[in-house]
């Protein structure tokens, strides 16, 4: 007969769906303002994180977030500068941060650390402490995203338009990669440092050629995320297949689809 | 000593020499050396605005006011700071030096050079229209009739041609309910029988809702048949007034060099026919002919 789901299969249901809703609206706007990069500066800065949590002895989502959000905040920094583009600055931070972050968990705790956890994720060993992390968390998160929502789709549209009438361009901005930088924090342990954005970014991708407005992008993007978590896990049960790489699989598999039968159309 | 003394004039005489424009100025009397109070009964009033980036000055020495019901017109070549000066007067940049007053009773309705959508964002006119401000969908509706557009109302924004993007700035920019009007460069990427007709609707709106227009404008004949004040800029504002008094200017002859005569040729047709309408005809310069035979 029908076998029920064992506990830790329900755990990481429950977290992926949850992430995925938080993470379309994020999503869409990282898309917008083409700032994938950024997010992938934040998320391999993650290891850092790690690497600071194992040595101060502190929860390590804790360090990870404090680790982001320090790399969100030099960012907003270089931001303001305009010598170089900041595709350059991350180019070299991203990598740095990478390298920088592998040294210090092997330095620190030698080689027997579980490096491919951290960059691939182990959504199958989500704790319920995890799950409390990625909701209340996911919460915040969300709500803020929500109160920003309007300036943020303003400012992505058009930043002088907006800022003349009356949009502080920074300050939504700067809330918005704090959030960001959380968001990946806590993302990490379900898709992993390396696959992070994806999960960010390819159902707001995904969305785009089945959306007439912003809003409805992002609910699309949501309904996406939740579908492929689903899809991704069953895969994984099934096959054995790691739960984090599957579920991007799977949402992968959405865009190219939306992208092929609609991105014509749709323009 | 006073040997010395006259050469440090004489040096100081020459560095001026250097800025051209200045003497200008001075001799055609209609520059920013006029009034250096700020005008409190302007919709937007600036005085000795300068901008510089990257070390390189851009804007020095800008006086400016839009009054209720004048359209104001800034020309000038490229690179001349047109569309920094309007950043500056919204507040999008923050000058150097200088001062912007704003009365809290001033509402601005932007229309930006640029706006190049990006196709990224799905975004139908609608919607677009709502973004800016509560209104309800008949003034929404009401506002697109007014410019011309309410066919597209539930087009993509990156799917509009150029004029009806620009026709769908003004009717934004108009559902803000604005009383001063900045346009910048709201011509571009719209055809010549285009750019006529956007330029009647910049007028009609005026004429209809009295407001203050800043327009941005390269577009020397439409300038001319429609600005209350032209204030000719580059780099800082080598001439101003009436159109017809910028356009006799010999600092504006010499900024828009060969292209001046052409140009102007362009605006004597438009304001031929301008006055065909009203029945004064003007009569061209020869120069004016001799260029468009060619």
């Amino acid at each position: 007969m029908f076998e029920l789901p064992q506990p830790f299969f329900l755990n990481a249901l429950a977290a992926g769906a949850a992430l995925a809703i938080v993470a379309a609206p994020l999503g869409c706007i990282i898309v917008w303002r083409r700032m994938a990069y950024v997010g992938e500066t934040l998320a391999q800065s993650s290891l850092l994180g790690v690497a600071l949590g194992l040595s101060l002895g502190i929860d390590l989502t804790l360090a990870v977030v404090i680790a982001a959000v320090a790399t969100a905040a030099i960012l907003i920094g270089f931001g303001r500068q305009k010598l170089l583009a900041l595709d350059s600055v991350l180019g070299l931070m991203h990598h740095a941060a990478l390298a920088l972050g592998v040294v210090a968990i092997a330095v620190l705790k030698g080689p027997s650390i579980d490096l491919m956890s951290y960059l691939f994720g182990d959504v199958f060993a989500v704790t319920t402490i995890d799950l409390l992390w990625v909701y209340i968390g996911g919460a915040v998160i969300l709500a803020l995203t929500l109160q920003l929502w309007r300036p943020l789709v303003r400012l992505s549209l058009h930043e002088d338009l907006a800022t003349a009438e009356g949009i502080h361009p920074s300050i939504p901005r700067a809330i918005f990669d704090i959030l960001l930088a959380i968001t990946i924090a806590v993302a990490m342990k379900i898709v992993g440092i390396l696959l992070v954005m994806a999960f960010l970014i390819v159902p707001a991708v995904a969305a785009r050629p089945l959306a007439t407005t912003p809003e409805r992008m992002a609910i699309i993007a949501a309904v996406i995320g939740v579908a492929s978590v689903f899809v991704g896990l069953g895969l994984s049960l099934y096959t054995d297949a790691p739960g984090g790489p599957s579920i991007v699989l799977a949402m992968c598999a959405a865009a190219i689809l939306s992208l092929l039968v609609m991105g014509r159309r749709a323009g | 000593m006073s040997n010395t003394k006259l050469h440090v004039s004489d040096e100081h005489r020459h560095d001026h020499a250097h800025d051209h424009d200045h003497a200008h100025d001075d001799a055609c009397g209609c520059g920013h050396t006029h009034s250096r109070q700020l005008d409190n009964h302007a919709l937007v009033s600036a005085r000795g605005l300068a901008f510089s980036r990257h070390g390189r000055t851009i804007l020095s020495g800008i006086d400016l006011d839009v009054r209720p019901g004048e359209i104001v017109t800034l020309i000038g070549p490229n690179g001349a700071g047109k569309t920094t000066l309007v950043k500056l007067v919204l507040g999008i940049e923050s000058p150097d030096s200088g001062t912007v007053l704003m009365p809290p009773s001033t509402r601005i309705g932007y229309v930006p050079q640029r706006f190049d959508v990006q196709r990224a964002i799905p975004m139908t006119v609608a919607h677009f229209l709502a973004l800016g401000q509560n209104a309800a969908p008949g003034a929404i509706t009401a506002a697109l009739k007014d410019v011309g557009a309410e066919r597209t109302a539930n087009q993509q924004l990156s799917q509009l041609s150029g004029g009806e993007t620009q026709r769908v700035l003004i009717a934004r920019a108009l559902l803000r309910n604005p009383n001063l009007l900045v346009l910048d460069e709201p011509a571009r990427g719209v055809d010549y029988v285009g750019e006529a007709d956007l330029y009647d609707l910049i007028g009609r709106i005026r004429d209809e809702r009295k407001l203050g227009v800043l327009l941005i404008s390269h577009d020397l004949h439409v300038v001319m048949a429609k600005s209350d004040r032209v204030i000719c800029l580059n780099g800082h504002v080598c001439c101003s007034g009436q159109p017809e008094t910028v356009a006799q200017h010999a600092e504006y002859a010499r900024l828009f060099g060969p292209q001046a005569a052409s140009a102007l040729g362009v605006y004597l047709h438009h304001h031929d026919h301008a006055h065909d309408l009203s029945g004064a005809p003007k009569p061209m310069r020869a120069g004016d002919q001799d260029n468009r035979g060619r």
